[in-house]
């Protein structure tokens, strides 16, 4: 079914966010990012570059990682999102989080959500990714302060911790 | 930063998308966004109105049955997933593997970024070498548009404001075809410094036809017709492959505060060598 809002009017959209359906009126020109953020007070997600470089507002969405500041709050209508809040189950971190606090992947922790989701997201395609794999997949994630190294252990230890259980 | 406000259209069907763009001429088409919402977030692009054509399932897809018909709103992670496309015409995966990052190749689409026509985009150069066609509708139907014909500058292509893109078409090929893509990327965007883009068809140790284009170096993504002269019913031996790199040089090349004419003059034709190499190597 199509749809047709002009701005400044505003649309009630309905967001499936970390396992709850939650609704919002927004303007078309908010962000996803600021949804998120402002709406549903899940200020897990960062604004960094704010220019889609650098991945801090990095959430997934319907399966996919996107960056949050480069897609409209519209466009997730009816989707399903998933942030850093929503990685955690049942009181026990996301092995990827794990792997981070094992492998001391971060200092700041100012791009650690994003990282996560996107190396969940490697992990869920690639349960066995090479060192220039995980690379490949952090590309758009920006870390300035702990440096990649760490980050791919992590992501390493998160991969095994995985093929453990699985 | 935020956009300023826009109406928002979220169309169904390519039809009612084509009226919404006859009746909004200030609208602008939301494909991917990769390019359009940051260019709105700076307030370089202050459209009246988006038609988001992202609910438009009949622009996704690919299908291979002779030709290759890729939906324009196809997106660079759905060409990269597809394995019948990608053993056919490995330059498709060699460019859509490296634009960007993972996040923007889930969004970002073929069709977005080619009738956005950035001068540095990477698939103008990649459908000039395949020889694709693309397929535009308009108010008064469909009509195609041979990709030599549909660059025509810096942003601009063939494509009138009332028509929307809806689907490109490489055309069959027959024999040994080979083909790949070169870059120098910027360090910090990733955008092609300078792309090179080739299609080669082989008997042998001969090259038969060739079809190679450049793109970052130029206004526009451009053939590099001295270089195909060069390798075509040539043996292609280090020789004949070091005179079509030296050809590559003659066009006229922008230079910028990062690379230079000269610098980039050079990548063109390093990197023409390079992507010959590559695409012959695939042929054995």
């Amino acid at each position: 079914m199509s749809t047709t809002i002009t701005g400044p009017t505003t649309l009630r959209i309905t967001v499936s966010v970390n396992g709850t359906q939650r609704q919002a009126e927004v303007e078309p020109r908010l962000l996803l990012v600021h949804l998120l953020r402002d709406s549903f007070g899940l200020t897990g997600t960062h604004v960094g570059c704010d220019t889609s470089q650098c991945g801090a507002c990095v959430v997934n969405l319907d399966g996919q990682t996107v960056k949050s500041c480069t897609v409209l709050a519209v466009q997730a209508d009816g989707a399903t999102v998933t942030t850093i809040e929503g990685m955690a189950r049942d009181g026990k971190l996301h092995p990827v989080q794990e792997g981070f606090w094992a492998k001391h992947g971060l200092q700041c922790g100012f791009c650690t959500p994003g990282m996560i989701l996107s190396a969940a997201a490697l992990l869920e395609k690639n349960p066995d990714p090479s060192e220039d794999e995980i690379e490949h997949a952090i590309e758009g994630n920006f870390c300035r302060c702990t440096g990649y190294h760490n980050i791919v252990r992590s992501v390493q230890h998160a991969a095994e911790l995985m093929r453990r259980d699985a | 930063m935020f956009p300023s406000s826009f109406a928002y259209h979220r169309p169904a069907s390519v039809e009612e998308a084509v009226a919404l763009i006859g009746a909004n001429p200030d609208a602008k088409v939301l494909a991917g966004g990769h390019s359009l919402i940051p260019a709105m977030k700076l307030r370089l692009a202050m459209p009246e109105a988006l038609i988001d054509l992202n609910r438009i399932d009949a622009l996704r897809g690919i299908s291979v049955n002779g030709e290759v018909t890729i939906g324009a709103m196809t997106t660079y992670a759905q060409l990269l997933d597809d394995a019948g496309l990608g053993g056919r015409f490995t330059v498709i995966h060699d460019a859509a593997d490296h634009v960007g990052d993972v996040q923007v190749r889930a969004r970002g689409t073929l069709g977005g970024s080619i009738a956005h026509a950035d001068p540095a985009s990477d698939f103008t150069a990649v459908i000039l070498a395949l020889g694709a066609r693309v397929t535009a509708i308009g108010p008064e139907g469909e009509r195609t548009i041979e990709a030599d014909d549909l660059f025509v500058d810096l942003f601009t292509t063939a494509l009138r404001p009332d028509e929307l893109l809806t689907r490109i078409t490489i055309p069959a090929v027959a024999g040994t075809v080979v083909t790949a893509y070169a870059k120098h990327a910027h360090p910090a965007s990733g955008y092609p410094v300078v792309g090179i883009a080739a299609m080669l068809t082989m008997e042998g140790s001969t090259v038969s036809a060739a079809r190679i284009a450049v793109t970052g170096a130029t206004s526009k993504a451009t053939r590099l017709t001295a270089a195909e002269t060069a390798l075509t019913g040539q043996a292609a031996d280090a020789a004949v492959i070091d005179r079509a790199a030296a050809a590559a040089e003659g066009l006229e090349i922008n230079g910028d505060a990062y690379a230079s004419e000269e610098y980039r003059r050079h990548l063109v034709s390093v990197l023409t060598g390079r992507v010959i190499r590559q695409a012959i190597a695939r042929a054995t």
